[in-house]
């Protein structure tokens, strides 16, 4: 699904990813951890397509498309969707039209009747009922004067509402305390299946007592230094990243 | 005393030709008020850059040009086309003005309650109402604005809103004010004046509009009284024509808890000029500004706006916001007068403006003259452009990038728009400014 090549990226002159390599496969959960500096928000920006990240070698695959020739509203279109670590306030547009111009979207990019206000109404309120958002939410406007843990729930409700092949997901869990955290787990739990991929990065292991992934990547200095399956988590909790550092650097 | 410039002079005599047949129909107070009008414009003149309360706007494109008197204009609109110009929906007492004039067969101004007058200003002079002469150009001043002046000394017909103590008017009043596409332009200069006894109610639509091509230039003056505890909610909706010209001054006083909204909202004119003047004369009078300009093309939009505050407890909010797009240029000058008396006052202004090319230009400078010591005043003022970071997150959402343009463009402007009250007039500019953005037919979802 998410095919990463020796991928070299520069931010301001700066070479931040030094020769990433990632395979993500349909059905797998993946967690990146690491330091703060490694190239965590890097690869996310670049995965996403934000202006100011220059790819200087590699490649990134997606779905047989080579992702980095889309524009972000491709990428999203085709299936592969980014919940922010800071998502943005857009005084004045509300939640509600948002999600239904985001869906709608996708419906047409597939070719798929739109939804009217009625229909889409109907489809939103399951899906907030599961991050325990009120339904006052959607008629906000978008994340405009959400605390920390409300914009978090709402890029996973957006998440559950255009379901995503490919669910990338920022430092989600940063800035939460126990309550949010369990309520975004949750979310991003019942995004599980069969034929979609999400991807987690973050900077602490407690997101992953609650969403269990199948493999897990420590992110160093612009490079995967290790990969393994969940139990490198466990370690990295016990251990913290140093001994890790230490062996990359031996 | 330095030589009258060549447009002023052209003036000046058109109005020592028609002083002999005003002189025969016009009640005196008013012949009298013309005379000095016209002799304040002849000592002043048209503005220039020079001058501070014009540095940013050029007023030679007007005085360059000349007018023929309003009267000539040859064109008459069809009930068809007037009813198009209303809003759908909207319950209105409407009165339609074709360049200037009232033109009573294409009005529609229905059953007024007891005690409320909409009619015609010429007709309200002409049978020189009682009271009519203490209120008509009360409010008006000349200073700093000749364009006023000349409205005085030319004015025809217009508007008088009269409305008696305690009254309320459920249905606003529309003012139609439509430039004709003239072979030769046209200048009109519509008054209107909106006089509120104490404790009435009403809603007052101002709305200038243009045929298309017109080139016809409407120099409205409108005065605002109001008595002890009256409320109005005054909008202010120039839609000239891409080619028109338009200068407006509106000057209100307020009395005791008296309660003033406008709503300036121009998405018209090639060159277009707003004085906004409120005198806040006794406690608890207050002033509420929105305005909003949009400039595309080579329009130019100019709103300057007066608070003074000239009592204790008396408040004002101003929220301004400026949308530059092509060579367009927009201004905003707001100043904010608090006097030595007028303690606990409150006066909080905001002017916030979105450049969207780089040919663009806006100019935005709020200034707070305060004089008391007990006051909370604040102002804020920024320019800036699109947030990319915005734009990527709609991006990363699906929405293609001429529709988050458009889209945050929408949402910036409507911040002001959703604050007027009367919801077909709202959604009617919704969908008017919704159309001048990219991708207009894609944002229908959102407005």
């Amino acid at each position: 699904m998410l095919s990463i090549h020796d991928l070299h990226a520069r931010v301001e002159g700066a070479e931040i990813l030094k020769g990433i390599d990632l395979e993500v496969r349909p059905g797998e959960v993946h967690a990146i951890m690491g330091p703060n500096g490694s190239g965590k928000s890097t690869l996310c920006s670049v995965l996403g397509g934000r202006d100011g990240y220059e790819v200087t070698a590699g490649s990134a695959q997606y779905m047989g498309h080579d992702l980095l020739e889309l524009a972000p509203e491709e990428r999203a279109r085709e299936g592969m969707l980014m919940a922010f670590q800071y998502p943005v306030e857009i005084p004045g547009v509300k939640n509600i039209y948002l999600l239904k111009a985001a869906y709608n979207a996708l419906r047409r990019h597939r070719g798929e009747p739109e939804l009217d206000t009625f229909e889409f109404l109907g489809l939103v309120r399951e899906k907030l009922k599961l991050m325990r958002m009120d339904e006052s939410f959607l008629h906000r406007a978008v994340n405009e004067g959400f605390s920390g843990g409300e914009k978090k729930r709402n890029e996973i409700l957006q998440m559950l509402v255009l379901e995503p092949k490919l669910a990338i997901l920022d430092e989600t869990d940063s800035g939460l305390d126990i309550d949010a955290l369990k309520i975004v787990s949750e979310g991003v739990n019942s995004l599980r299946r069969e034929d979609r991929a999400i991807v987690m990065v973050t900077h602490y292991q407690r997101l992953l007592n609650h969403v269990e992934p199948d493999y897990v990547h420590v992110l160093s200095q612009g490079k995967i230094i290790k990969s393994g399956d969940k139990t490198l988590a466990h370690d990295l909790e016990a251990h913290g990243y140093q001994w890790l550092l230490d062996e990359a650097a031996a | 005393m330095s030589t009258v410039s060549e447009p002023t002079k052209t003036y000046v005599d058109q109005f020592n030709q028609l002083e002999g047949e005003l002189a025969r129909r016009l009640p005196s107070w008013w012949l009298e008020q013309k005379r000095a009008a016209l002799t304040r414009f002849s000592a002043a003149g048209f503005p220039d850059p020079r001058q501070e309360e014009w540095k940013y706007t050029n007023v030679r494109p007007i005085t360059k040009k000349a007018f023929l008197p309003a009267q000539q204009g040859r064109v008459q609109p069809s009930g068809e086309e007037v009813a198009q110009l209303r809003f759908p929906a909207l319950d209105a007492h409407v009165l339609v003005f074709v360049n200037g004039r009232l033109n009573i067969a294409l009005s529609q101004i229905g059953d007024l309650p007891a005690g409320v007058r909409a009619m015609s200003l010429g007709e309200a002079i002409a049978q020189d109402v009682e009271g009519l002469s203490e209120r008509l150009g009360a409010a008006v001043s000349y200073d700093n604005n000749s364009f006023a002046a000349l409205n005085t000394a030319f004015a025809e017909d217009g508007a008088y809103i009269e409305l008696a103590r305690d009254t309320r008017l459920e249905w606003p009043v529309h003012l139609i004010f439509l430039a004709t596409n003239e072979e030769e332009p046209v200048v009109a200069h519509p008054r209107v004046l909106v006089a509120a006894g104490a404790g009435s109610e009403a809603t007052v639509v101002e709305h200038y509009m243009g045929q298309e091509g017109s080139r016809n230039w409407n120099n409205a003056v409108t005065e605002v009284l109001l008595a002890a505890n009256a409320s109005l909610e005054h909008y202010l909706l120039q839609q000239e024509s891409i080619q028109g010209y338009h200068v407006g001054s509106v000057y209100v006083r307020g009395s005791r808890d008296s309660r003033y909204t406008s709503h300036n909202v121009n998405l018209g004119g090639r060159l277009v000029r707003n004085d906004l003047n409120a005198s806040l004369l006794e406690p608890g009078a207050r002033a509420v500004l929105n305005g909003l300009f949009m400039v595309g093309g080579r329009q130019h939009v100019d709103n300057h706006t007066r608070v003074h505050h000239a009592a204790p407890h008396t408040s004002s909010e101003e929220t301004y916001r400026g949308v530059g797009d092509g060579h367009g240029r927009g201004v905003f000058k707001g100043r904010v007068w608090v006097d030595r008396d007028a303690q606990k006052v409150e006066a909080h202004q905001n002017s916030a403006n979105l450049l969207l090319s780089e040919n663009a230009e806006i100019d935005t400078k709020p200034e707070l003259e305060i004089y008391a010591d007990d006051v909370a005043c604040s102002h804020g003022a920024t320019v800036g452009q699109l947030d990319e970071d915005s734009l990527f997150y709609l991006r990363s959402r699906a929405i293609d990038q001429d529709t988050a343009r458009g889209l945050l463009i929408f949402a910036f402007a409507d911040e002001v728009v959703e604050r007027l009250g009367l919801e077909p007039v709202r959604a009617a500019l919704e969908e008017r400014i919704a159309g001048r953005l990219p991708d207009s037919d894609k944002l229908k979802g959102f407005v």
